[in-house]
């Protein structure tokens, strides 16, 4: 494995040009004023009460589950010429991977090109039987992406950009995004003055546009709502506040309730209809009366109410047949399929472990692969094969055998790194990057997305459940 | 807006009133018991102020009498005892949280910061170090809490959300407060047997109510004369420009529930208005005369009946 490329310097003393000015002001900041920076900022966020929940945890006092997502002070810094080329090759993504959605639930004409495996995706436990045939505003499925972006060090010592996974069910982390960037202003309105740093405060006016661009057919005036699991959710203060930025009501699936195939709401005068859902609750919990029956978190009956038109659903129903990771392998192939076009963005090489070849490759190199469980999510039952145990490589392979089609594996990328205030001082840690992309009657998105860092040394794990922390991220005009 | 949402505010209030008026006792016992009074006045102070919160039968599984530490222990800290000061933040927070949207900013940083402010004092021992001030923290963040809730809020149906909750737990905490002191210190005078202690401890005691209810200074303003026990029933009950007064409470309580009157409302209302008149054409000497006590249950009595019909109406309302 090539060192990894970082973010900030090309070696020991030189500096990439986009981070110069930034460095040489890093450099005059004495270690203690960045504390007494760090510092403020927990006690700022713990004051606004920016926490996520964690299951089974208690905190000191007393508050119960919540803890703070750690926040990093240094900025990942993306060059505006590389941002131009990633917001190009984003657009064209999510464009094909909503073309495959609306393809797979209607004619199926990439199924019958075979140059998807059919029975990859009408077996697949994401794909929703139910949608078939269902007509959903401007053919959008996933109105709201979050797609995974890493970069990895070639042999030169440079580096490419690489998408390691499409989210298109119910992505989070927007609200950190949004977050970090007021905390940074907040703490060092000087650097924003040294640099020309794109906003992206305006994501949630982006995000009310898209909902309400795909309002039913006829609704003039769309009444939008944030539909959350309630306040224990992980992801509760995320929801709060893009209903409170939209200015929409946040709602729990016991407000709503259909009557004559609408979906209204509650309200302190009497039942109000609800158009467009921004949904935070996944699939299985939406409509008890078809899919989980112990779901208290949906609607019962808003299948049905969505099959007829008469409510827009964000994202839509079965959006996850095209996040799968199984399905991942096949979306430069979508691309050419649906748009003629070249994939701008590059996959990570992916070993599909239900095939024979594949599988044995695997299995004769897993010390130095990453496996994956095809419907895992949050870095869980995952496999890091140059960091694992021999213990834990050897109940990878017991689980490898016993049911092979239940995984996929990749090379080990090395993911870039960037300069983060740790305990020890100034040192790299591996990041990633998550942009957020709205889908309606046109693709938009806010430059940048939510950088997401390894604080532990070594760690490629970004996920905040485990240890993970956030940066703010410039893209920087010229 | 979502009855879900006017539940939490209508909650989120009550708990912060709430905790203030725990904290207003508390603070009257407290200096009470450093008065020089007998062993037996003392207990009865502390005994009275559980019963009005009805939390005698809990108090007495955890504590075996009712000494003053114990007391103050179980009603300012205690996990499981839920009208504890501790319990009543916490639900006052975790209603805002869940609506933290609907909240201006301030007010929710207002009740996060109240939280975890609380926590922090708890763990730094300022109550055990000084109860007295640790009680006017509580008063002071409620004060914080209204006046951020009154000076950033639209003055939309949240907001009056919020000062129906307001007023209708005041209302009953005045009517409680006021029934147990009376009960235990003015004996058969208003209704109740019981023994008299001198005029002077009298004068104390009569003088600790009024301080509870930041009463004191507005009496010698209202009355200019000594303090006498009607006089004082009569400011607590009857004056609708005394802020803690049952009339006060109950004027606030029907203009706020006018404004989010709804087609189910009306007799909730009628109900809310009647009330109000009594209080407004009552006079002290009849309330006095049919029995303090009998005349407080029956208040307290209406007011939760309010409370009922306040949540079918507008919070939990039935499928529709």
């Amino acid at each position: 494995m090539p060192p990894s490329f970082d973010e900030m310097r090309i070696s020991g003393s030189e500096v990439r040009d986009h981070y110069r000015t930034y460095e040489r002001w890093l450099q005059a900041q004495p270690q203690d004023v960045m504390r007494d920076r760090r510092d403020e900022a927990e006690m700022i966020f713990r004051r606004v009460g920016i926490t996520f929940a964690v299951y089974g945890a208690k905190d000191e006092d007393g508050s119960g589950t919540e803890r703070l997502i750690p926040f990093d002070l240094i900025p990942r810094v993306i060059p505006s010429h590389e941002w131009e080329d990633m917001e190009k090759g984003l657009r064209q993504r999510v464009s094909a991977l909503n073309r495959f959605l609306h393809d797979v639930y209607h004619d199926q004409e990439i199924l019958k090109a075979g140059l998807v495996p059919a029975e990859q995706v009408l077996n697949n436990a994401q794909y929703r039987p139910e949608m078939r045939g269902v007509k959903v505003p401007g053919g959008v499925y996933s109105h709201i992406s979050g797609v995974d972006i890493v970069r990895a060090a070639n042999p030169d010592g440079s580096g490419s950009y690489y998408v390691l996974e499409d989210n298109l069910r119910v992505p989070s982390g927007v609200s950190y995004m949004l977050e970090d960037r007021k905390m940074m202003m907040r703490l060092f309105p000087d650097l924003f003055a040294m640099h020309r740093v794109a906003p992206v405060a305006h994501y949630p006016d982006l995000l009310l546009e898209t909902l309400r661009a795909v309002a039913p057919a006829g609704v003039v005036e769309p009444a939008v709502v944030v539909l959350t699991p309630g306040m224990y959710n992980s992801a509760y203060f995320e929801h709060a506040f893009l209903a409170q930025q939209m200015g929409v009501e946040l709602v729990e699936g016991q407000d709503l309730f259909v009557r004559d195939e609408h979906v209204f709401m509650r309200t302190t005068q009497g039942p109000k209809r609800v158009d467009v859902i921004y949904r935070r609750v996944d699939d299985d919990f939406l409509d008890p009366e078809v899919f989980r029956k112990d779901s208290t978190l949906g609607c019962a009956g808003i299948l049905g109410v969505y099959r007829s038109g008469n409510i827009t659903l964000a994202n839509a129903i079965g959006t996850g047949v095209a996040d799968d990771k199984s399905i991942y392998p096949y979306v430069p192939k979508m691309i050419e399929f649906y748009l003629g076009e070249k994939p701008i963005l590059n996959n990570v090489p992916t070993y599909l472990c239900r095939e024979a070849e594949d599988l044995k490759y695997v299995l004769a190199n897993l010390n130095q692969l990453v496996v994956k469980e095809v419907h895992g999510a949050g870095g869980y039952g995952m496999l890091v094969g140059p960091a694992a145990s021999k213990a834990e490589v050897e109940e990878f392979r017991t689980h490898l055998l016993t049911n092979p089609s239940n995984y996929i594996a990749q090379p080990t990328l090395s993911l870039s790194t960037c300069p983060t205030f740790v305990e020890a001082g100034i040192a790299p840690r591996h990041i990633d990057l998550r942009p957020f992309v709205l889908s309606g009657t046109e693709v938009q998105m806010v430059p940048g997305g939510l950088t997401r860092v390894a604080l532990k040394e070594g760690s490629l794990v970004v996920n905040s459940s485990q240890g993970g922390g956030t940066k703010d991220t410039w893209v920087l005009e010229d | 807006m979502l009855s879900r949402t006017a539940d939490h505010l209508f909650w989120m209030s009550r708990y912060m009133e709430r905790a203030e008026n725990t904290a207003r006792m508390l603070n009257v016992n407290y200096e009470t018991s450093l008065l020089p009074q007998s062993a037996e006045a003392t207990e009865q102070g502390w005994r009275g102020l559980l019963s009005i919160s009805e939390l005698t039968p809990a108090y007495l599984q955890r504590y075996k009498d009712f000494n003053g530490r114990d007391v103050m222990d179980f009603m300012v800290r205690d996990e499981n005892n839920p009208s504890s000061i501790l319990a009543c933040l916490r639900a006052a927070r975790e209603n805002a949280r869940a609506v933290r949207g609907t909240l201006t900013t301030e007010v929710w940083e207002t009740q996060n910061q109240t939280w975890l402010e609380f926590n922090r004092l708890l763990r730094e021992g300022a109550f055990m170090r000084d109860p007295g001030a640790f009680f006017e923290w509580v008063k002071f963040r409620s004060h914080l809490s209204r006046g951020v809730t009154v000076g950033t809020m639209l003055q939309d149906d949240s907001l009056h959300f919020l000062r129906i909750g307001t007023f209708l737990e005041r209302g009953d905490n005045t009517a409680r407060l006021l029934d147990v002191k009376f009960h235990a210190l003015a004996g058969e005078y208003f209704g109740a047997g019981n023994d008299k202690e001198s005029p002077e401890v009298d004068f104390y005691h009569w003088s600790a109510i009024l301080r509870s209810v930041s009463g004191f200074e507005i009496y010698r303003k209202v009355y200019r004369n000594v303090i006498q026990p009607e006089l004082v029933a009569e400011l607590l009950i009857l004056r609708p420009d005394m802020p803690r007064s049952l009339a006060a409470c109950v004027n606030e309580l029907v203009a706020n529930l006018r404004l989010v009157a709804n087609q189910h409302s009306g007799e909730t209302l009628r109900r809310a208005g009647r009330l109000q008149a009594d209080l407004q054409y009552g006079r002290i000497d009849e309330i006095l005369a049919t029995g303090l006590h009998a005349y407080l249950t029956q208040f307290l009595a209406r007011v939760g009946d309010l409370g009922g019909g306040i949540s079918r109406d507008f919070l939990v309302p039935e499928a529709a």
